[in-house]
């Protein structure tokens, strides 16, 4: 270290923990969504009284957006950070504290969501006991990061950096302030909320729609900001669109939250505030797409080449959908219909799986070559395969739940000439079969292209390669990585 | 701009502050003003704590999930009104905690389903909800009619819940307990206790077993579920303030 010329050596272990436990996430988050995506088509698959819906489905949102989401935001944060610091990740053991300790919390919360173990609010669900743990991993993932920063040897902190502090602090903020509550007893995982009724639910939402513009928005923009640039080798596209559109991102995001609230009993100052909010927030989250998008200004050709590239422009153009579609829905009449109907599942959807989940898929096809020093990953030819098998899943399950949702709410509404409801409410749920079935074979297409995904990475890992002559290739590089291990 | 945005790229901490302080502001202006009561719930006479029994059955209703498809927030939307009642009003779910609005309809809300139907109807939907409804995608919930309710700890809830801001007096918590079985029974000699302590309490045997499981609780919350307020002496919105989704669309056509 006495030269700061020489290229530090980055703690890249942590980095291949999470990203292995990334993937198998996914695939656990992914089969979860499935299955209760059938139970909602045939009812019989609830089974026994601890796979019935109301426990699985916290199980798939909090496996896909926790357990796969955030440990593909831990591996990225702590790859792209070492590098774009050029200094070697803060604390070995403590960082690898926060990957036992977040598996920890992942296993406990799950358990507890099986046997009823529940603080019943959505994407909240874990009881005190695993809250207080996770405060102190996530607490140990905020030093780690400002430490990293502060030992970083580039004059500028790098704007990918900015997101993923700006989602580390505010996760934790939110964490905290949604989920003060008293247990019954220490030895009780049971607990009651400070919070009740109205105060509550603006809280709830408050923490909700932000775990949604800070986990999977700002974190996952911390990871476009390092891996477009990246993999189309081109700097990012504008630094003033960057600075702009980060802070109107996180100002705008926090007031957002009570368009989940429309007509309730929330008071209607604060419904048109989350509102207005959530119309304004469609500018600054194109921002953020025009801004990684034309990052490949002079490299589009790439596209045409690079499958992993392609996965992580397809995710923004997710995005674009997404953020055009979630303003629309804020609008108090649009949301008169939209809600309480698939249609919000949807928009989540296209969300989820467009956006958080191919930036991440791009991600990891980007990171297991490097990690485990191979020059290519096993298949290029699957890689492909799995993004146009994965954006099949995707649109039919996005357009199965516009149709659903859309034609559920206007049968609520619909009246028969006598003036009374046209509609029982049973005859809306009948109405929705055809559009399950669907859905399951949207999931299901998803779920098969990450398994293709698992094939590939372990044939990566394993060292192999699909065209013989880029083993050659590699061999060579292996020599040279040798040669460079014994001059270090 | 670009010159003094360099000095927040420079220092890390000073980064970290003026994110906590840009992401602060929404939520405390939004969230803030809530806590003034007295904008924020309307006054509506007859809005009680939930007996022990109903407690229980609101914990059930919490652990089984049941807000991943029920909700229980009626809005001020024509059609709304004449499926499920009277739209929601903030003072019926302020002892809530959590609120349980929900944000997804699979099945129907609740926010008003006590007394629309039997309890014999509610024993036979949870026990095989397609049983009554050949449709319907709910899961069966057999397992409730066969647990003993555990009311142990159910004075140590209140106690709990009283921190929290539910106004529990100390007589409640004490027979927190009595006043449980009490109510799911019709011949206790605790009865006149539980209706000086709770107004309007319906009390029976919710399940028509010999014991008090965990059917009777859920049974009993679903049952007072949107009866405690006194609504006729509310006064609502003016029929021009509800929002009349049919006329506005009639509208649109007569236009046409």
């Amino acid at each position: 270290m006495t030269n700061t010329l020489d290229k530090p050596i980055y703690n890249d272990d942590i980095v291949k923990l999470f990203t292995l436990a990334t993937v198998f996430w996914g695939v656990v988050g992914f089969a979860a969504g499935v299955f209760i995506a059938l139970q909602m088509a045939f009812p019989a698959l609830n089974i026994g009284e601890y796979l019935t819906f109301g426990r699985l489905r916290p199980l798939h949102t909090s496996a896909v957006i926790f357990a796969f989401g955030g440990n593909a935001l831990f591996a990225t944060s702590y790859y792209s950070v070492q590098r774009t610091c050029r200094t070697r990740l803060w604390s070995d053991g403590l960082s690898k504290f926060t990957f036992w300790g977040y598996q920890f919390f992942i296993v406990i919360a799950a358990i507890g969501y099986v046997t009823g173990v529940t603080q019943a609010k959505e994407y909240a669900e874990p009881e005190w006991y695993a809250d207080l743990w996770l405060t102190i991993v996530w607490v140990a993932y905020l030093i780690i990061f400002l430490m990293t920063l502060k030992n970083r040897r580039e004059p500028h902190i790098y704007v990918g950096n900015w997101f993923f502090l700006a989602f580390i602090v505010t996760v934790a903020v939110l964490h905290l302030a949604n989920n003060v509550s008293i247990p019954v007893s220490l030895t009780d995982t049971k607990s009651y909320p400070l919070w009740g009724g109205v105060q509550s639910a603006l809280i709830q939402w408050w923490y909700g729609h932000n775990a949604v513009g800070f986990f999977l928005t700002a974190g996952f923009l911390g990871i476009m900001y390092y891996f477009v640039p990246k993999r189309a080798e081109r700097p990012v596209y504008s630094y003033r669109l960057s600075i702009l559109h980060f802070w109107s991102l996180i100002f705008i995001y926090i007031w957002a939250g009570p368009h989940h609230l429309h007509y309730t009993a929330l008071p209607d100052w604060a419904q048109t505030l989350g509102a207005t909010f959530s119309i304004m927030l469609w500018m600054p989250s194109w921002g953020g797409m025009i801004n990684g998008m034309m990052t490949l200004s002079g490299a589009w050709h790439k596209l045409r080449e690079d499958p992993v590239l392609r996965f992580m422009i397809i995710s923004l153009a997710f995005y674009g959908m997404s953020t055009f579609e979630g303003p629309l829905m804020s609008i108090k009449t649009v949301n008169a219909l939209s809600h309480y109907t698939d249609w919000t599942i949807g928009h989540v959807h296209s969300g989820a799986l467009g956006w958080v989940a191919f930036i991440t898929f791009g991600a990891v096809y980007h990171l297991v070559p490097a990690l485990w020093k191979r020059n290519e990953l096993y298949s290029m030819r699957l890689v492909n395969m799995h993004l146009w098998i994965a954006t099949t899943g995707i649109v039919l399950y996005i357009a199965a739940m516009w149709v659903s949702g859309i034609l559920q709410g206007l049968m609520w509404r619909k009246y028969d000439s006598m003036g009374f409801l046209e509609h029982s409410f049973v005859e809306t749920v009948m109405a929705m079969h055809p559009f399950y079935l669907i859905r399951v074979g949207g999931g299901l297409l998803f779920l098969i292209g990450a398994l293709i995904m698992v094939y590939n990475i372990y044939r990566t890992i394993k060292g192999d390669y699909e065209h013989a002559e880029i083993k050659t290739a590699d061999k060579k590089s292996d020599a040279t990585n040798t040669q460079e291990v014994a001059h270090a | 701009m670009l010159k003094h945005h360099e000095k927040l790229e420079k220092n890390s901490i000073f980064l970290l502050i003026c994110i906590v302080i840009v992401v602060s502001i929404g939520g405390l202006i939004e969230i803030l003003p809530l806590f003034k009561v007295e904008t924020t719930i309307e006054p509506v006479k007859g809005v009680r704590p939930y007996t022990p029994l109903e407690l229980a059955g609101y914990n059930v209703y919490l652990r089984e999930g049941c807000y991943n498809c029920h909700s229980q927030q009626i809005r001020p939307l024509r059609d709304e009104v004449e499926r499920y009642g009277h739209y929601s009003l903030a003072a019926e779910s302020m002892y809530d905690h959590p609120f349980q609005w929900g944000s997804k309809r699979t099945g129907p809300d609740l926010a008003r389903v006590g007394g629309k139907y039997s309890d014999e109807w509610h024993i036979e939907h949870m026990i095989k909800p397609q049983n009554l409804v050949p449709e319907s995608i709910m899961p069966p919930y057999p397992h409730l009619a066969e647990r003993i309710l555990d009311l142990s700890d159910i004075g140590t809830d209140m106690k709990v819940l009283r921190m929290v801001g539910v106004p529990y007096t100390d007589d409640m918590i004490t027979n927190a307990e009595s006043d449980a079985y009490a109510q799911a029974s019709v011949d206790s000699d605790n009865i006149d206790g539980l209706l000086d302590r709770y107004n309007k309490v319906n009390y029976r045997n919710f399940d028509n077993q010999g014991v008090t499981t965990e059917l009777d609780a859920l049974i009993a919350y679903l049952q007072v579920l949107g009866t405690m307020a006194e609504l006729q002496d509310y006064k609502p919105l003016k029929p021009g303030e509800l929002v009349d989704q049919v006329a506005d669309q009639k509208a649109e056509v007569s236009d046409d």
